[in-house]
């Protein structure tokens, strides 16, 4: 065995660890974030996941994984959780946990759909629905960071009240160095509403995204359709592939 | 070892029990195929593809895509365990085995014991020979009869399935053979060399 090889097979297994919920937060009619307690943490970067597994009163287990939400530098994990109606874990992190509950979390997981302060920007970062939860991650992390990398979010919600983590967005979007924030919302609008109506698309993103020639690095997190259509758009426009990342969930409907 | 909390109000969803045996651990079926890429999914014209066997710098084998289809195809029907915890049972696919592909080559025995897949986009990922030959995979081009969309890594991929599936790397272009093992792309940022489901194999260290 060589050196490098030597040095692969004793990289250290990821701990199981218990996590207990310290808080929940309502943040759309679907969505909940959960604010965890998960001692002995190790840090993570701002776009990893976990693992979470659920074990039932009778041993039986079931595991997924999520993005975070939270920025390495905050002192709880946090994971925002979209309900699937027909899941097994999003059902009950989403509806049913509440605080004081204990589950398991491993990670973080992940080494490429990931942001830094220290790697730089401009920072074009494209979501569709529970999509943004690792890109919120690099927004705080910027944040906390007082990184002033130019920066741009474009997300694409179904209404306006499907928007995870309006506020927040709307906060760090007022500060001078805070990042240009850009909603779509594809099936219904508010009356007044200035921002775009329909799905992210290639027109879209030639007016509101970083151009080509300033080499963003895009990150791009959602359904598949979405990634698909946003990914292939940047491609048009000249953005160079190896500066698109990508995560994708849901399926393709083939 | 302390024994999990029990989630509060957790029941779950049980797997048939017919298709429990067939699901490695911490996995669960699912109906759909999602898919999960790194980047952007590549565009390619069929004229411009090519496969490709190589041992260091050597060429042994090469194959545009009209000689690729001539080659003598397999099709298998096997169950895919991702990484990400889906597990899909009875899937389709054709294409042509590595054992074929090396027959065709005029090579006996593989020159070296791991290979190392390459993509278009940069993808690679790192398999032992040994889990490429025996019919254990293929250069797969044709998904549940159709040809494969791009998305699923048309317009051909690795069909490793009795690995994790982010082993059976989308738009494969090359395997190289080489003589120690070596991360590739996942292998590289956590995710375990090997990759065996049923040994629960996800991340470094497991």
């Amino acid at each position: 065995m060589r050196e490098t090889d030597t040095a692969l097979a004793d990289r250290p297994r990821l701990q199981w660890r218990t996590a207990e919920v310290v808080r929940v937060i309502d943040e759309t009619p679907r969505v909940r974030s959960l604010v965890l307690s998960v001692p002995g943490w190790p840090a993570h970067r701002a776009g990893q996941h976990v693992d979470v597994r659920l074990t039932a009163a009778d041993g039986y287990q079931a595991q997924r994984s999520y993005s975070i939400a939270s920025a390495p530098e905050a002192p709880q994990l946090t994971l925002t959780v979209e309900r699937i109606d027909d899941g097994e874990v999003s059902p009950y992190l989403a509806t049913e946990a509440r605080a004081g509950d204990r589950f398991e979390v491993r990670g973080p997981i992940g080494g490429y759909f990931v942001w830094t302060a220290a790697l730089g920007g401009p920072l074009l970062l494209i979501a569709g629905g529970s999509g943004i939860a690792p890109l919120m991650a690099m927004l705080r992390h910027r944040a906390v960071a007082a990184s002033d990398v130019p920066s741009v979010l474009i997300y694409s919600s179904r209404t306006f009240a499907d928007i995870i983590y309006r506020e927040e967005l709307d906060r760090m979007a007022a500060l001078s160095d805070g990042p240009r924030v850009f909603h779509t919302l594809t099936r219904q609008q508010p009356a007044g509403w200035s921002g775009g109506a329909r799905r992210i698309d290639r027109e879209m993103l030639a007016e509101v995204a970083i151009a080509p020639g300033r080499h963003p690095r895009a990150f791009v997190c959602g359904p598949t359709s979405l990634v698909e259509q946003a990914a292939r758009s940047l491609l048009a426009l000249g953005h160079t592939a190896n500066r698109i990342k990508t995560e994708r969930f849901g399926p393709t409907g083939a | 070892m302390q024994d999990p909390p029990i989630a509060r109000g957790f029941r779950g969803k049980r797997p048939p029990p017919t298709a429990n045996d067939r699901i490695p651990p911490g996995q669960h079926l699912t109906h759909d195929f999602p898919v999960l890429s790194a980047g952007p999914t590549p565009t390619l014209r069929l004229e411009s593809w090519s496969f490709a066997l190589q041992a260091g710098g050597a060429l042994l084998g090469k194959w545009s895509w009209s000689e690729f289809e001539a080659l003598p195809q397999t099709q298998v029907k096997v169950d895919i365990h991702c990484v990400t915890t889906w597990s899909k049972l009875d899937t389709t696919w054709q294409g042509v085995t590595i054992d074929t592909l090396l027959e065709v080559a005029g090579i006996s025995e593989p020159p070296q014991p791991y290979a190392m897949l390459h993509c278009d986009g940069g993808y690679t990922t790192n398999v032992p020979v040994a889990d490429l030959l025996a019919g254990k995979a293929m250069i797969a081009t044709r998904y549940e009869g159709k040809p494969m969309s791009p998305e699923h890594g048309g317009p051909a991929r690795l069909l490793v399935p009795h690995l994790y599936f982010w082993k059976s790397a989308k738009w494969v272009r090359r395997l190289r053979f080489i003589e120690h093992d070596e991360p590739g792309f996942w292998e590289s940022l956590g995710y375990h060399l090997y990759g065996d489901p049923w040994r629960e194999q996800r991340y470094a260290g497991d």
